[in-house]
């Protein structure tokens, strides 16, 4: 397939960068887009041209490195999909094809469609610990957990943390990515113990990293690789404003009443 | 918060979630009293052609209430905006750059453009008041005779014109507004969210329609 790419080249985080085009004239439709890429790259390679930075780890759609915006959408057209597992069978020959990085204030380009992910990194951190002892594998029996809040945690926790969420908002925003993450612990009696702490410190991180505030479009969750759903921040609203009423702080000396 | 300083109440509000808190109650207790205020509207249908007048003497009649509730409304549509503007600004400074191509796959026209109909609104809302409150705005205002004062407000086609399209546009708000509000204050759920979301756009569209027929009635010769 004959295809001509639009892609987003910035040379670091202080260039201002622009959209440069360029001919695939032999794509096959079973590469997978970034395969693609790849192809494109030796190519620009071999000219002496600097090739295009992009994200990606494992190729499967586990890891949550890779992420292109591609005509308008984080991921591409293929619903619960990453870039990795994109196939280039999803397109058509001569298409024309956008690249561009996701754009968030919270996600500083570093060079072409590669950006710094690391506010989600400190969204986690800023959650703080769960009571979980290290050691040998706990009796399984000794914390009962429901069939159905093992479900819930685990589509909470899905979550990869590639930001599309963030990317596909239209005021991105990472509420998605929050609500996941508040979600996977704070659904399962193991987490409960921190969980009216934990939402507070991770939204205020959240708030501090600059990402934009929700608006209820759920364009995350058509976005989201691992189709977590808006459900998901309906459930940390009601945990961070129960929080707010009820969490009390740390007394010294006795119970605080 | 555990362990930090500052007041729970305020670092809660001017949080992003505190924020849309505000919105969605104070968007609650506005789309109450537009049901309301719908309600007493439709009383211009009733046989009696005296009837909206003397509802309006009887809200006029009690001067503490009628201050109490304006005044209220005024504070509820002030914490609304004003956290509209700033979480829009938020937003917009999210996005310092913007994609060159981009498509929505969920989000609605009316989800889009809250932050532009939720200003038109306020604009159509001081114009209504001058139209029907103070009578600035009116060609031959009484402020004795309500049903009057509507049917020779709505004759002008223009004015109908402006009513039909601002009530189009409070339907628009609230058609995201509705289930908006729910999913802000943590209510979403597979058993009611597909209803609640259908609800939405039913009651806004109600809600519309029902404003709208009087100007349309008007118009029509219906009412006269
Ligand atoms: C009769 C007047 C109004 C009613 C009944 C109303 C109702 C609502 C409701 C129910 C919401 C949902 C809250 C949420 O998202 O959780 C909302 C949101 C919103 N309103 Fe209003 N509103 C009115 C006027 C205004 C005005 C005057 C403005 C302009 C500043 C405005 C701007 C907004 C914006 C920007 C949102 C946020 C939408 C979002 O976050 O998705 N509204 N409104
Ligand atoms: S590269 Fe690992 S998810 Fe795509």
């Amino acid at each position: 397939m004959k295809l001509i790419l639009h892609i987003w080249r910035q040379r670091g985080p202080n260039d201002a960068g622009k959209m440069v085009s360029y001919d695939v004239p032999d794509a096959s439709p079973e590469m997978s887009f970034l395969e693609m890429l790849d192809v494109l790259n030796e190519r620009l390679i071999e000219k002496g041209e600097e090739p295009v930075a992009f994200d990606h780890d494992c190729r499967e759609g586990i890891c949550g490195m890779c992420g292109i915006v591609i005509n308008g959408i984080p991921h591409g057209p293929r619903p619960a999909t990453t870039t990795c597992q994109l196939h280039m069978r999803t397109f058509n020959d001569g298409d024309q094809i956008f690249l561009e990085p996701w754009r968030a204030k919270a996600f500083p380009v570093v060079r072409d469609l590669v950006v710094d992910r690391s506010a989600f990194d400190r969204v986690i951190s800023a959650g703080g610990f769960v009571s979980v002892n290290t050691g040998s594998a706990p009796e399984a029996n000794s914390v009962p957990v429901a069939k159905k809040d093992a479900d819930l945690a685990m589509d909470a926790a899905q979550c990869i943390g590639c930001g599309a969420c963030v990317a596909a908002c239209p005021n991105a925003s990472a509420m998605l990515f929050t609500s996941a993450k508040v979600s996977h612990l704070g659904i399962l009696p193991q987490g409960r113990p921190e969980a009216a702490t934990r939402v507070q410190k991770m939204v205020s991180q959240m708030d501090a990293e600059g990402f934009g505030n929700c608006t209820n479009t759920r364009e995350c969750e058509a976005a989201c690789p691992k189709s977590i759903g808006v459900e998901f921040i309906a459930r940390m609203n009601r945990e961070y404003l129960c929080a707010a009423l009820t969490d009390r702080p740390e007394a010294e000396g006795g119970g605080g009443v | 918060m555990g362990g930090s300083t500052g007041c729970w109440v305020s670092e809660t509000l001017r949080s992003s979630i505190g924020k849309k808190g505000l919105m969605a109650v104070t968007g609650l207790m506005l789309f109450g009293f537009v049901v309301i205020h719908l309600l007493g509207n439709l009383q211009v249908y009733l046989p009696d052609k005296q009837a909206l007048t003397q509802y309006g003497h009887l809200i006029k009649s009690k001067p503490a209430v009628l201050w109490g509730a304006r005044l209220s409304l005024l504070a509820i549509v002030l914490v609304h905006a004003a956290a509209a503007i700033l979480l829009a600004m938020e937003n917009s400074a999210a996005r310092p750059v913007k994609y060159h191509v981009r498509q929505w796959r969920e989000a609605g026209y009316a989800a889009r453009t809250m932050i532009i109909s939720g200003p038109l609104i306020l604009a159509y809302v001081v114009y209504h008041l001058l139209h029907f409150t103070t009578g600035h705005a009116h060609p031959d205002f009484n402020p004795d005779d309500v049903y009057r004062n509507v049917i020779v407000g709505f004759q002008n086609k223009a004015v109908a014109l402006t009513y039909i399209v601002a009530m189009v546009m409070l339907a628009t708000h609230l058609s995201h507004g509705l289930w908006s509000l729910c999913q802000t204050l943590g209510f979403n759920h597979p058993k009611y969210t597909p209803a609640l979301r259908f609800a939405s756009i039913a009651v806004a569209t109600a809600i519309g329609a029902g404003y709208i027929s009087i100007p349309v009635s008007v118009m029509l010769g219906i009412l006269k």
